[in-house]
């Protein structure tokens, strides 16, 4: 017998469930009456949102002066703010589209959920671009949609680009994810019994009844979405960097941008997903789905990513060096040692340091510090952006004209108004709609697969047996 | 073996009998002996989509990758059009002396108009092949068959087949194994 054996993966779904059951677990969440806690929660997003709102008039009425832009610091907060929600997006479409090419069960747990997460974060994302424009009223400039100056968008400028990648993915993302959404909403207005919800989810359903022969036009289409949807995830971020690399500024004009802010994006998308699921299982009572399994498949992910963001940090700075650019290399000495040394070194703290704690199997399974964890992770994906953006343009070829940026209130308040954008379309996700892909989650049980009754139709399982490390003599 | 009739309307039509069948497995089992009886204006209803039933069924391929083909070049084409118009013809702009007919830097937004235009066609495409949205479908007369969407697996063959004879199509439903069976009115 050979050392190694193969072992076969836990069960998915924890307890004891058949297919009613999940059904009964996941709707009984938006077909019971709203808990008291929700509307607190509510109010505070609610409140949040007011802030933004009011931070926003404030911006459009004064113009983007109130904001800490200044020269040569040009692009401040909007800009990390928009990188940063962008990026929380990824992992959503990771989760819903990558992880379902490579057949990894486990995500149909978390896909749903991290695709609403993919929505609303580009949301807060677009709020950005939108209100640094200076001259809303006239942000239609940036399609090619006829304008009184008869001229078109330059479509050899990247943020044009970033117009059309960000854009799609939305389109996309919302497109998937209401795919995925429609045999839920079917399930959801057979189980409603008051009228209103019945009309609401039957008009969201659009008359599915999970016929076998649309179940296979479905399938097919999941898959070519998830086809489409893998190399725009890459792109877009890939594009989202172009607005740095396409640039002349040192620390930015580099071919090491693309897939690093990929990955740092799946990075911090990752650790959102996790904030917002540890808390969302516990109130809502979700652990037999979202299992401690899944938060370790995470872990692990982050584990990965935060270590080829690491060594892109590195390999930065080895190229910096190795380049013989005197600017390429003064801009990273500078990074780590100037003004801003602060940021460099809580960027690298939380997002080269704190991700390694995850080598420890008991830590990766650690709630609590999971939990801790992910959020550190986020405060360092902000911090990269900070660091990227702010540094490379306050110092760069003049020292003469070198600067310090510093935010006001105004940038503060539209950030932290944004989280109320945010918060707002996630509680009301949880209340209205399932949370859980139901009719994914159900092909998972193993109740599911065909192969697991006889042919009296009697039910056989497999039976999974995990079998016990064996510990070799010396 | 239960064997209700749902109450019926004088006037309203037949418009197919529907069994349901225990499980997965008991429903694979259920389409492949439909398929041999030579029904073909039939469907079966679960609430995820089952490991093999395609086969069982005896589905033609889906058509969805010739549409989404066909949206997805169109998109191809159309942003390298437009962008050819609006640069090149229309308003040429001398941008630090690069030619109008900048290739390289128009990949991006080619890339993501065919990304969009080929999830249009998949997605709209998807519901066009399924008939959807469907504003009216007498299956939903059955107070049974909400559990399509729970835990309930059927099969319907409809009144339009050629061969359809209901005591015959009860017989076939009894012998598959049913539990239970009804008649659908429009």
């Amino acid at each position: 017998m050979s050392k190694y054996e193969y072992v076969p993966e836990p069960a998915l779904v924890k307890g004891n469930h058949d297919f009613a059951s999940i059904t009964k677990l996941v709707t009984d969440v938006n077909l019971r009456p709203t808990p008291k806690l929700w509307y607190l929660f509510m109010l505070i997003a609610n409140a949040l949102l007011g802030v933004f709102l009011f931070a926003v008039g404030y911006l459009i009425w004064e113009g983007t002066g109130v904001w800490g832009l200044m020269n040569p610091v040009g692009w401040g907060w909007a800009i990390i703010n928009f990188v940063w929600w962008v990026g929380i997006g990824h992992a959503g479409t990771l989760i819903s589209a990558i992880l379902f090419l490579f057949r990894q069960d486990w995500r149909t747990a978390i896909n749903r959920f991290a695709e609403a997460m993919t929505i609303f974060a580009v949301i807060c994302a677009l709020m950005f671009p939108g209100i640094h424009v200076g001259r809303i009223w006239v942000i239609y400039w940036v399609f090619p949609i006829p304008n009184q100056m008869a001229m078109w968008p330059n479509f050899n400028s990247p943020l044009l680009w970033d117009v059309f990648a960000v854009s799609t993915y939305f389109t996309v993302s919302l497109l998937f994810w209401y795919v995925g959404l429609v045999p839920d909403l079917a399930t959801l207005r057979d189980k409603a019994t008051d009228k209103i919800r019945k009309i609401a989810y039957g008009i969201g359903a659009l008359g599915w009844t999970g016929s076998n022969r649309a179940w296979w036009n479905y399938e097919k289409a999941y898959m070519i979405l998830a086809g489409l949807a893998t190399p725009l995830v890459l792109s877009v971020h890939t594009i989202v960097s172009f607005d740095f690399a396409v640039s002349m500024i040192p620390g930015w004009h580099t071919t090491i941008f693309p897939p690093y802010f990929v990955a740092g994006a799946v990075f911090s998308g990752f650790a959102m997903v996790l904030t917002l699921m540890l808390i969302t299982r516990k109130v809502y009572g979700m652990e037999d789905i979202m299992t401690n399994d899944h938060m370790e498949k995470m872990n692990i992910i982050i584990l990965v990513t935060g270590s080829m963001v690491g060594f892109a940090y590195i390999m930065e700075f080895f190229i910096a060096w190795y380049s013989g650019v005197e600017y390429e290399k003064a801009i990273f000495m500078l990074r780590a040692t100037g003004p801003y040394w602060w940021a460099y070194w809580t960027m690298m703290l939380c997002n080269v340091i704190s991700p390694q704690v995850f080598w420890f199997k008991k830590l990766r399974r650690h709630v609590g510090f999971t939990f801790f964890i992910s959020i550190v992770v986020n405060i360092g994906m902000w911090f990269e952006r900070f660091v990227i953006t702010v540094t490379s343009l306050a110092n760069d070829y003049l020292p003469s004209s070198w600067g310090y940026f510093s935010p006001t209130i105004w940038d503060v308040l539209t950030y932290v108004g944004t989280f109320g954008i945010f918060f707002t379309l996630f509680l009301a996700f949880l209340r209205f709609l399932p949370m859980i892909a139901i009719a994914e989650i159900k092909a998972v049980l193993p109740q599911a697969d065909p192969h697991n009754y006889d042919e009296n139709h009697e039910y056989h399982p497999h039976i999974v047996e995990v079998p016990k490390p064996k510990v070799e003599k010396v | 073996m239960s064997t209700a009739k749902t109450q019926t309307i004088e006037t309203s039509e037949l418009y197919g009998i529907l069994a349901e069948f225990k499980n997965p497995r008991a429903l694979i089992d259920a389409s492949k002996i439909v398929v041999e009886a030579g029904y073909d204006k039939f469907d079966t209803y679960a609430p995820f989509p089952i490991h093999g039933i395609d086969k069982a069924m005896n589905l033609p391929k889906s058509k969805l990758g010739w549409i989404v083909l066909t949206t997805g070049t169109m998109g191809f084409l159309g942003a390298l059009s437009m962008m050819y118009f609006m640069s090149v013809m229309d308003y040429p702009l001398n941008i630090s002396g690069k030619p109008f007919f900048n290739a390289p830097a128009w990949v991006p937004v080619t890339f993501e108009l065919t990304v969009l235009l080929s999830a249009f066609g998949a997605v709209f495409g998807m519901f066009f092949l399924n008939g959807l949205p469907k504003l009216h479908n007498p299956l939903f007369n059955v107070e049974r068959f909400k559990k399509a969407t729970d835990d309930g697996f059927f099969v319907c063959i409809e009144a339009k087949d050629s061969k359809f004879q209901a005591d015959l199509v009860r017989q076939l439903f009894e012998e598959a194994g049913a539990t239970h069976i009804e008649e659908v009115y429009d």
